[in-house]
């Protein structure tokens, strides 16, 4: 694991980090994957390739409206870092001719 | 600080009244916090509803709730609606749950007063709470020492006699880890039994909440209050999700002997073979066992866990809730508020969960590592068709000083004894197995009884038995 892998991680990740990170990160990450990397020694594990089911399985049921319109409006509204009225406002995503 | 027994006790005779401890409460945190630094967060109106409890107690006695006015202090990430959940990260220093979690409504629903939220690990992720964006806990046995995490907040708030009782979560060890290094009761419910619904999410299919107690009978009565099918949660599990696993008076007990081999403490090891001599004159029959795979658990631990929390985190990016950093565009946002919210250990496992799920390396990482619990899960069941119980030191070595584990390897592999717990999602609980000497002073050491799915009732009543009873 380079450092230039690292750095494409973090874009994947949605983070920056600095190079002073990178350079802790360049000794670090590549240790603990080397050990994890244990688990292909698992012979137990070869050749099965059943998927892992286990009990617990995925619940589906009718949506149910239980609280009142406007109920949860302002607490949540109150957690946005920007908000104009009722709206949060987020960046521009888009470039346009005129910016 | 009493038991929750005791308390319920002299409430209902009237020898005590809730808002008495209440006070008693803020007068140990306001004592002994600044040193141990337990708690994040006191709630002062904790009074108020112990002085509504006081008259209910007077007027119904015993006919009150079970946990009416019993003081209880949660871990940052458990949210209560109202108060400040943080999961101990500057990305949620100022964040308000809008929410109760379902163990919050459960336990208030009993009479409960939460008196406080802990300090943590950030996200849960470490074995000391050294990873806090807030400042380290100590251990209140030995401040020179940590009190294990990720839930070293609720351990110290107990072990420090604030209150008798308090709130974690545990991934891969962190309630049973700190209740070890704090002597402590702690408790790991089967994965399902209690609902996830308002905990901040570490890794999903490992994450369970459960109880620090100073009485087996205590974490007993807080876990069934907190458990049961959540519509909430769609992997709570009900009555008949596993088979019944009966309590009886004598039981086998497996010792996987092979797992103990390296790395673990010999103070630690003389301790569990007195134990294992103790549980033969108790009647129980002791029987070497073997779990090859539970010695790759690590491993698999750390790709699925990762795995999960790179998922789990990507929800804080400074747009909808948490802290925001000034950006240009909505790209940068993202970047500079993740990269200025998060601490290194969580960062770190982004970037290693991340690896583990990217194209070309899922089937060598995730994909083996699911496997790896499929099969440590038949390992189990296996064992469990010859066994009753499994048991094992809690932890590797008694608490450590601070800064002694900085090689996240060395942090990971306190973690080695209770990390296949969760992967294979049966239940455990921590007994404090007596002390052993460091420096001059006699730190606690834990003994973890495993027992197969559903075996929650059998891990209560053999704790009641090993430990309550011989207090």
């Amino acid at each position: 694991m380079k450092r230039e892998d690292i750095t494409h991680l973090a874009q994947l990740s949605r983070m920056t980090v600095t190079d002073e990170e990178l350079d802790a990160l360049a000794t670090e990450l590549p240790k603990i994957v080397s050990y994890v990397s244990a688990i292909s020694d698992i012979a137990a594990i070869e050749g099965d390739k059943t998927p892992v089911v286990g009990p617990v399985h995925n619940v589906f049921r009718e949506d149910v409206i239980t609280n009142e319109a406007d109920g949860h409006t302002a607490d949540l509204l109150r957690e946005m870092p920007v908000t104009e009225g009722r709206y949060m406002k987020v960046k521009k995503i888009l470039k346009t001719n005129t910016d | 600080m009493h038991t929750i027994a005791e308390l319920r006790a002299a409430y209902i005779s009237g020898e005590k009244k809730p808002s008495e401890v209440i006070k008693e409460v803020f007068a140990v945190i306001e004592e002994k916090n600044d040193d141990v630094f337990a708690f994040l967060d006191v709630f002062e109106d904790a009074l108020a509803a112990a002085e509504l409890a006081d008259a209910v107690y007077e007027k119904n006695g015993a006919g009150t709730p079970p946990l009416l006015g019993i003081p209880v202090a949660m871990k940052t990430n458990i949210l209560i609606k109202d108060k400040r959940a943080t999961a101990s990260s500057k990305i949620l220093e100022n964040y308000t749950a809008t929410y109760d979690a379902t163990i919050v409504r459960r336990l208030r629903d009993a009479g409960a007063i939460f008196v406080g939220a802990t300090n943590m690990d950030e996200f849960a992720m470490g074995s000391s709470t050294e990873s806090s964006a807030f400042g380290v806990t100590k251990n209140p046995l030995d401040t020179s020492r940590v009190p294990g995490g990720s839930s070293g907040g609720s351990a110290a708030a107990v072990a420090m006699g604030a209150v008798p009782v308090a709130i974690g979560t545990d991934t891969g060890g962190s309630i049973r880890q700190p209740a070890a290094y704090c002597g402590l009761i702690g408790y790991k419910p089967t994965y399902g039994a209690v609902s996830r619904y308002g905990l901040i999410a570490l890794a999903s299919s490992l994450d369970q909440a459960g109880p620090f107690a100073n009485t087996v009978a205590d974490a007993e009565l807080i876990h069934n209050t907190m458990a049961g099918q959540d519509d909430m949660d769609g992997t709570t599990i009900t009555d008949d999700t596993y088979p019944a696993v009966p309590v009886k008076e004598t039981y086998t007990i497996g010792v996987p002997r092979d797992f103990f081999t390296e790395g673990v403490d010999e103070d630690v090891l003389r301790a569990f073979d007195t134990h294992v001599e103790e549980l033969k004159a108790l009647g129980h029959t002791m029987v070497d066992i073997s779990l090859p795979l539970f010695e790759k658990g690590l491993a698999a631990y750390y790709i699925v866990m990762p795995a999960e929390a790179s998922s789990n985190l990507a929800r804080y990016d400074g747009i909808r809730y948490g802290y925001s950093a000034p950006a240009e565009s909505l790209l940068e946002v993202y970047e500079k508020s993740r990269a200025e919210g998060f601490g290194d250990e969580v960062k770190r496992r982004i970037l290693l969960g991340t690896h583990v799920l990217s194209a070309g390396y899922y089937d060598a990482y995730y994909g083996k590592a699911e496997l790896a619990r499929k099969k440590m899960r038949e390992e189990l069941d296996e064992v469990f068709k010859s066994v009753d119980l499994i048991v094992t030191p809690t932890t590797p070595t008694p608490a450590f000083k601070f800064g002694e584990n900085t090689d996240p390897l060395a942090m990971y592999r306190q973690d080695i004894f209770t990390v296949p717990v969760n992967l294979t999602g049966v239940p455990a609980i921590t007994l404090p197995m007596g002390t052993v000497e460091r420096d001059g002073t006699a730190l606690p050491i834990g003994v973890q009884y495993i027992a197969p799915h559903a075996g929650d009732a059998r891990l209560f009543a053999l704790g009641k038995r090993l430990y309550d009873e011989r207090r």
